[in-house]
C-alpha cells in the first residue's frame, strides 16, 4: 500500500459527501468525475508497483469514469435543461446525516472485518461509498441524480475490487468497465427519452405502472 | 509562565489587526483598495470616548453582556498554548472549559440581544443559537479527535510540543480536524460564507444584528471580543498545523504573529472567492464542517 | 473452440444484423445463427468436461442445462420473430435482432463461465442487451418500464459484483490456484475464509435474486414483463432468470463445498417461500395477463430458490425445474403474446373469446396453463413434485405444506384468467392488428409444448446424467 493511497481515499470520501450535500446537478457530476480521477490514480498507487496492467487500468478508469461518462451526463442535463435537484425525497440535511451515519457504520464494521492486506482505509471507504451511493439513488428524484448514485455505488464496489487488484485479471476489469459504461450510456438515452416524453426528468413521473 | 503571559498580551494587542487584514485581502482580491489595515484600532479608540445610551426597556443584563462576552474570550485565550509550550492556565480537561467559556459568552450575547425586545435582534439571536448548536458539535468533535490522538485532556497537552510526533501517526485525521476547525472559525467569527461582516442588512445578518443597540464602550468591547475570538481561533489553527516546537520565545512569537495573520489572509481569500450561503443552507455547511472533524475522530478511533 | 464460438458468433452476428437493410437478410441471419447455436450446443452434450481459456470457460452439467434452455428458447423466439416482424410491416427490427443476438452471446457466456467475474460480465451484458427492446412501443409506459428495469437490475447486478469481489477476498492467494475460478474454489473450499464467504453469499442472493426476480426484489418484473413485447418477455422469463439462477447456484455450490450449507440454505428457503407468498397474493385478482405471467415467474423463481435451499431431492428438482420453467415460460409468453396482439390489449377483460378468434394459440395457452401450474403429464409436474418431496425428505414438512397450499392458490388464479380469456364471451371490441394466425407465430410454441410434454414422461439418459451431476455438485442427490 503506497502512502499516497491514504490521502486519495480521504478525498474520495469528501467527494461522496459533496454529492450528498449539493443540489446543483453540474456540481454532482463534477464531484463524480473527480471521484473517477481519484479512482484511476488509486489503481496506480494501490499496488506500489507500476505494471502495464495497472497503468492500462488507470487510463481506462479515468477515460471512462472521469471523462466519457461525465461528459455524457452533462450532455443529458443540457438536453433536458435541468440544473437542480429540486425536491429530493429526503432533504439535504437528513441525507447528509445519513451519510455521516454510514461513515461511522462503515468504519465500525471494517474494523471488525478480517484484514485484506491492502491498508486500513480501503475497505471502509469502499463501504461508505457504496452506502452513500445507495442513499443518493434512493432519495433523489431526478433521473440524472439516480444515475450519479448508481455510478457512486459502482465506484465503491470498484474500490473494493482494488483490494483484489492483483488477482482479478485485466480482461475482467475491462469487461466491468465496459459494462458500466454501456449501462450508464443506456440510462442516459432513457433519461433523454423521459425528458422528451414528460418534459421533465423526474423519476416521480414514472408512476403509471402499479397494481391497481 | 512569563513567555505564556507575554504571548497572550501580544495576541490581544494584535487581535484588532486581524479583521483589518482579512478585509484588506478581500478588497485587494476584488480590485478595491479597502479600509486601512488598522481601521479597527481607530474605531475602538473612537467608540471608547463616546457616551452610551441605554434603552428604558433594557435590564442590567444588557449592560452585563459586552463585559462577559469580552471577558470569556480573554479567559478562553489563557487556555490556549500560544507560546507553543504551555498556556497561562492549564488543567486537565481545560479543552472542555474552552468550549463552554465561548458558549457562556454566546449565551450572554444572545440574552443581551433578546433583552432589547427588538424583533430584529431576536431574529439574529435565534439564528445564532441555531447555528451555534451545530458549531459546538463540530468543536467537540475536533477536541475529541485531538484528545484521542494525543491522549491528553488539556489544550496545552494536545497542541503543545508533542504534536509533531502525532502528525506522523495520525496525519489524515489531523488534516480533517484542521479543515473542520477552519470552517468552524468562519462560522464562529461571523465571516463569509456564514455571515458577512461588511453588510448591515438586518434581514440577512446574524452577528451584526445582535449588537445593533449597543453603543460606545459597550460596542467597542463587543468588537474587540469579536476580533479576539478570531485571533484565538486562528492561534488554535496555527498551533495545530505548525506543530514544530519553538526553540526560543522570539521564534514562538514570530510564528504566532505570522500564523494568525496568515489565517486572517486565508479568511480574506475565502471571503473573496465565495458568496454568502443562503440561510437554509448554512446548517448543511456547518454539518459539513462538523462532519470533517467527526471524520477525523472516526479515523483516529478506528 | 466451440465454447468460444458459442459466445462470439452471436455477438459478432449482431453487427451485420444492425446494419443490414433488407429485412429478409436479417431474419435469415437470425435463423442461421440460432440454428448453428443449437447444433453447437447439441454437440456440446458429448463434450462435458472440456475447458477453454485456461479454465475460465468450461462445460458442466448445470451450465449445459442453462445453455440448452437459452439456445432452444432462442431458436423458438427467433422463429416467432419472423412472423412477428412480418405482422408489423412498419417495423424494421434492427434493434430487436441485434439486441437478441447480443443477448444470446451473453447468456452463453454466463452458462459457460467458470470464472465468476466473467460470469458477472455476461450477466450484466444480458441485462443491457434486452433493455432497448423493452422500449418497444416508445410511449410513456414502456419508458417507465425500461427505467425501473435498468435501475433495479443495475443495482442488483452491482451488488452481485460486490459478491464476486468478496468471494475473491475469501480465497487465500496460494500459488497454483486461479483466483475466482469455480473449479479451484470448490477444490480448495476448505481454505476459504468463512466470514467473507458469508458476506459474499448475502450479496449474491440479493444481487442475483434481483435479476431472478425473487421477492422482495421482484418489483421491476411485472412492469417490465407487462410492457415488453412478448418475445422479449419470453427471453427474460425463460433466459435471463435461468442465467441469474445459475449465478446464485454457483455461489451455493461454493458455500456447500466450504461446509456452510447451514448458512446458505435457510436464506434460500426464506427468499423462496416469500416469493411464493408474494406471487400467490398478486396472482389472485390480477387483471392483466402479462403481469400475471410476471408473477408466475416470481413464483417459479421462488420454487427454484426453495429447491436450492432444501438440498437432497429438492436440489435435483430445482435443476430440472430450470429446464421446464425456461421452456414453459417461452411457450406461454409467445402464445399469450399472440392473443394480446389479436385483442390489442393485455387486460383480461378485453381478451375474452379467444378460442374462436385464435383457436391454435388459445389451445396452446390452455396447454401452457396446465404446464405452468405443474399438472401431469407435463415436465413441471416432475420437477415440482421433486422439490416438494425434497422438502419432506429433508424434514421440512411445514415448507412442503405451505408450498403446496400456495401452488394450489396460484393454480386457481392462473386457471381462472386463462380460461376466461379462452372461453369467455367475446366483448364488443373488434379484433385489431393481425387478421389471421400466422404459422411462424405458433410453430415455435407448438415445438415447446411438445418438448415439455415429453419431459413429463421421458427424460433422456444423457440429460438424466447431467441433472444428477448438477444436483450432486449443489449438495443434493438424484432419485
Amino acid at each position: 500500500m503506497h502512502s499516497l493511497a491514504e490521502p486519495i481515499l480521504l478525498l474520495v470520501v469528501l467527494t461522496d459527501f459533496a454529492v450528498l450535500a449539493t443540489s446543483r446537478l453540474s456540481a454532482c457530476i463534477r464531484a463524480i468525475a473527480s471521484q473517477g480521477v481519484l479512482l484511476g490514480t488509486l489503481s496506480l498507487v494501490v499496488d506500489g508497483a507500476w505494471s502495464i496492467h495497472a497503468i492500462a487500468l488507470a487510463l481506462g478508469t479515468i477515460a471512462i469514469k472521469a471523462m466519457l461518462l461525465p461528459w455524457f451526463l452533462r450532455w443529458a442535463i443540457r438536453e433536458a435543461s435541468v440544473r437542480r435537484e429540486v425536491e429530493p425525497l429526503v432533504g439535504y440535511m437528513p441525507s447528509f446525516l445519513l451519510g455521516a451515519a454510514a461513515l461511522v457504520v462503515s468504519f465500525a464494521v471494517a474494523a471488525r472485518l478480517p484484514a485484506t492486506g491492502s491498508g486500513p482505509l480501503l475497505v471502509p471507504v469502499a463501504l461508505v461509498t457504496v452506502m452513500i451511493g445507495l442513499v443518493v439513488l434512493i432519495t433523489r428524484t431526478k433521473a440524472i441524480s439516480q444515475v450519479v448514485g448508481y455510478l457512486m455505488l459502482e465506484n465503491g464496489i470498484y474500490l473494493f475490487g482494488l483490494t483484489q487488484a492483483r488477482r482479478v485479471p485485466f480482461l475482467v476489469e475491462a469487461g466491468v468497465l465496459l459494462d458500466v459504461f454501456v449501462g450508464v450510456f443506456v440510462m442516459g438515452i432513457v433519461v433523454f427519452h423521459i425528458n422528451r416524453e414528460f418534459d421533465s426528468i423526474s423519476a416521480t413521473n414514472l408512476s403509471e405502472l402499479r397494481e391497481s | 509562565m512569563l513567555s505564556a503571559i507575554l504571548s497572550l498580551a501580544l495576541l490581544l494587542m494584535l487581535a484588532p489587526l486581524l479583521p483589518g487584514v482579512a478585509a484588506r485581502t478581500r478588497s485587494l482580491l476584488t480590485g478595491r483598495r479597502g479600509p486601512p489595515v488598522h481601521q479597527l484600532y481607530i474605531d475602538l479608540w473612537k467608540l471608547m470616548r463616546r457616551g452610551v445610551v441605554y434603552s428604558e426597556t433594557t435590564t442590567p443584563i444588557f449592560r452585563l453582556a459586552p463585559i462577559v462576552v469580552a471577558a470569556t474570550v480573554v479567559i478562553a485565550a489563557t487556555l490556549v498554548p500560544l507560546d507553543r509550550t504551555s498556556s497561562v492556565l492549564r488543567f486537565s480537561g481545560d479543552a472542555v472549559a474552552f468550549a463552554y467559556l465561548l458558549g457562556l459568552g454566546r449565551f450572554l450575547l444572545v440574552l443581551g440581544a433578546l433583552d432589547t425586545g427588538s424583533s430584529f435582534e431576536g431574529m439574529g439571536a435565534s439564528r445564532e443559537v441555531t447555528f451555534a448548536s451545530i458549531v459546538e458539535l463540530g468543536l467537540f468533535f475536533a477536541i475529541a479527535t485531538l484528545a484521542v490522538a494525543t491522549q491528553e485532556l488539556s489544550l496545552s497537552g494536545m497542541l503543545g510540543a508533542p504534536l509533531g510526533r502525532h502528525w506522523a501517526q495520525a496525519a489524515p485525521s489531523l488534516v480533517m480536524v484542521a479543515l473542520g476547525l477552519f470552517s468552524l472559525l468562519l462560522a464562529e467569527c461571523a465571516r463569509v460564507p456564514v455571515d458577512d461582516p461588511s453588510t448591515h442588512l438586518e434581514l440577512t445578518m446574524i452577528h451584526e444584528v445582535m449588537v445593533l443597540d449597543h453603543g460606545g464602550p459597550d460596542l467597542a468591547l463587543l468588537l474587540f471580543a469579536g476580533a479576539a475570538k478570531l485571533a484565538v481561533f486562528s492561534a488554535l489553527v496555527v498551533a495545530l498545523i505548525v506543530p514544530a516546537p519553538a526553540r526560543s520565545l522570539p521564534v514562538a512569537l514570530a510564528i504566532l504573529v505570522a500564523g494568525t495573520v496568515g489565517v486572517a489572509i486565508a479568511v480574506g481569500v475565502v471571503e473573496s472567492a465565495t458568496a454568502r450561503l443562503r440561510l437554509p443552507t448554512v446548517p448543511l455547511y456547518l454539518a459539513g464542517a462538523a462532519a470533517l472533524a467527526g471524520f477525523g475522530l472516526v479515523l483516529v478511533v478506528r | 473452440m466451440i465454447l468460444l464460438a458459442l459466445i462470439l458468433m452471436p455477438v459478432l452476428a449482431a453487427v451485420p444484423a444492425f446494419f443490414v437493410t433488407r429485412p429478409g437478410a436479417r431474419t435469415a441471419l437470425l435463423l442461421g445463427c440460432a440454428t448453428v447455436h443449437v447444433m453447437l450446443v447439441a454437440r456440446l452434450w458429448t463434450m462435458v468436461g472440456t475447458a477453454a481459456l485456461g479454465g475460465w470457460l468450461g462445460v458442466d452439467g448445470l451450465g449445459l442445462i442453462v445453455l440448452t434452455v437459452n439456445s432452444v428458447l432462442f431458436i423458438v423466439v427467433v422463429s416467432y420473430a419472423v412472423g412477428f416482424l412480418r405482422a408489423q410491416r412498419a417495423r424494421e427490427g434492427r434493434v430487436l435482432a441485434s439486441g437478441m443476438l447480443v443477448f444470446l452471446g451473453a447468456a452463453s457466456l454466463v452458462a459457460l463461465s467458470h470464472h465468476l467475474a466473467l460470469l458477472w460480465v455476461g450477466m450484466e451484458a444480458t441485462t443491457l442487451s434486452l433493455a432497448p427492446l423493452i422500449y418497444d412501443r416508445h410511449d410513456r409506459r414502456s419508458l417507465e418500464a425500461v427505467w425501473k428495469y435498468l435501475v433495479l437490475s443495475s443495482v442488483g447486478i452491482a451488488l452481485a459484483l460486490l459478491a464476486v469481489f468478496l468471494l475473491a477476498t475469501a480465497q487465500p492467494s496460494v500459488a497454483g490456484t486461479r483466483p475466482l475460478v469455480l473449479d479451484d474454489l470448490v477444490a480448495g473450499a476448505g481454505s476459504l475464509d468463512h466470514w467473507w464467504l458469508r458476506a459474499s453469499f448475502v450479496f449474491a442472493i440479493v444481487g442475483f435474486g434481483t435479476k431472478m426476480g425473487l421477492a422482495p426484489m421482484h418489483t421491476w418484473k411485472p412492469d417490465t414483463y407487462g410492457e415488453a413485447p412478448s418475445l422479449v418477455g419470453a427471453l427474460m422469463a425463460g433466459g435471463i432468470t435461468s442465467c441469474a439462477f445459475l449465478g446464485l447456484a454457483r455461489f451455493t455450490q461454493i458455500l456447500v463445498a466450504a461446509g456452510l450449507e447451514g448458512f446458505a440454505r435457510p436464506l434460500l428457503l426464506a427468499f423462496g417461500l416469500f416469493s411464493l407468498v408474494v406471487a400467490a397474493a398478486f396472482i389472485i385478482g390480477q387483471a392483466d395477463v402479462k403481469r400475471l405471467l410476471a408473477y408466475s415467474s416470481v413464483e417459479h423463481m421462488g420454487l427454484l430458490a426453495l429447491g436450492l435451499g432444501l438440498g437432497g431431492l429438492g436440489t435435483y428438482g430445482a435443476v430440472l425445474h430450470v429446464l421446464n420453467n425456461g421452456l414453459v415460460k417461452g411457450l406461454l409468453f409467445l402464445v399469450v403474446g399472440n392473443l394480446v396482439l389479436a385483442a390489442g390489449s393485455s387486460a383480461a377483460a378485453d381478451m375474452r373469446g379467444m378460442l374462436r378468434a385464435r383457436p391454435v394459440s388459445a389451445m396452446l395457452a390452455v396447454l401452457g396453463l396446465f404446464a405452468i401450474t405443474g399438472s401431469p403429464p407435463f415436465g413441471m409436474f416432475l420437477s415440482e413434485f421433486a422439490i416438494v418431496s425434497g422438502a419432506v425428505q429433508q424434514h421440512h414438512p411445514v415448507v412442503a405444506i405451505v408450498a403446496l397450499a400456495l401452488l394450489a392458490v396460484i393454480f386457481v388464479g392462473i386457471a381462472r384468467m386463462i380460461l376466461e380469456i379462452v372461453l369467455g364471451a367475446r366483448p364488443a371490441a373488434p379484433l385489431v392488428a393481425i387478421d389471421r394466425e400466422r404459422p411462424w407465430m405458433v410453430l415455435g410454441p407448438l415445438v415447446l409444448a411438445g418438448i415439455v410434454l415429453m419431459l413429463g414422461s421421458y427424460i433422456p439418459s444423457a440429460l438424466q446424467q447431467q441433472l444428477a451431476r448438477a444436483a450432486t455438485a449443489l449438495g443434493g442427490s438424484a432419485p
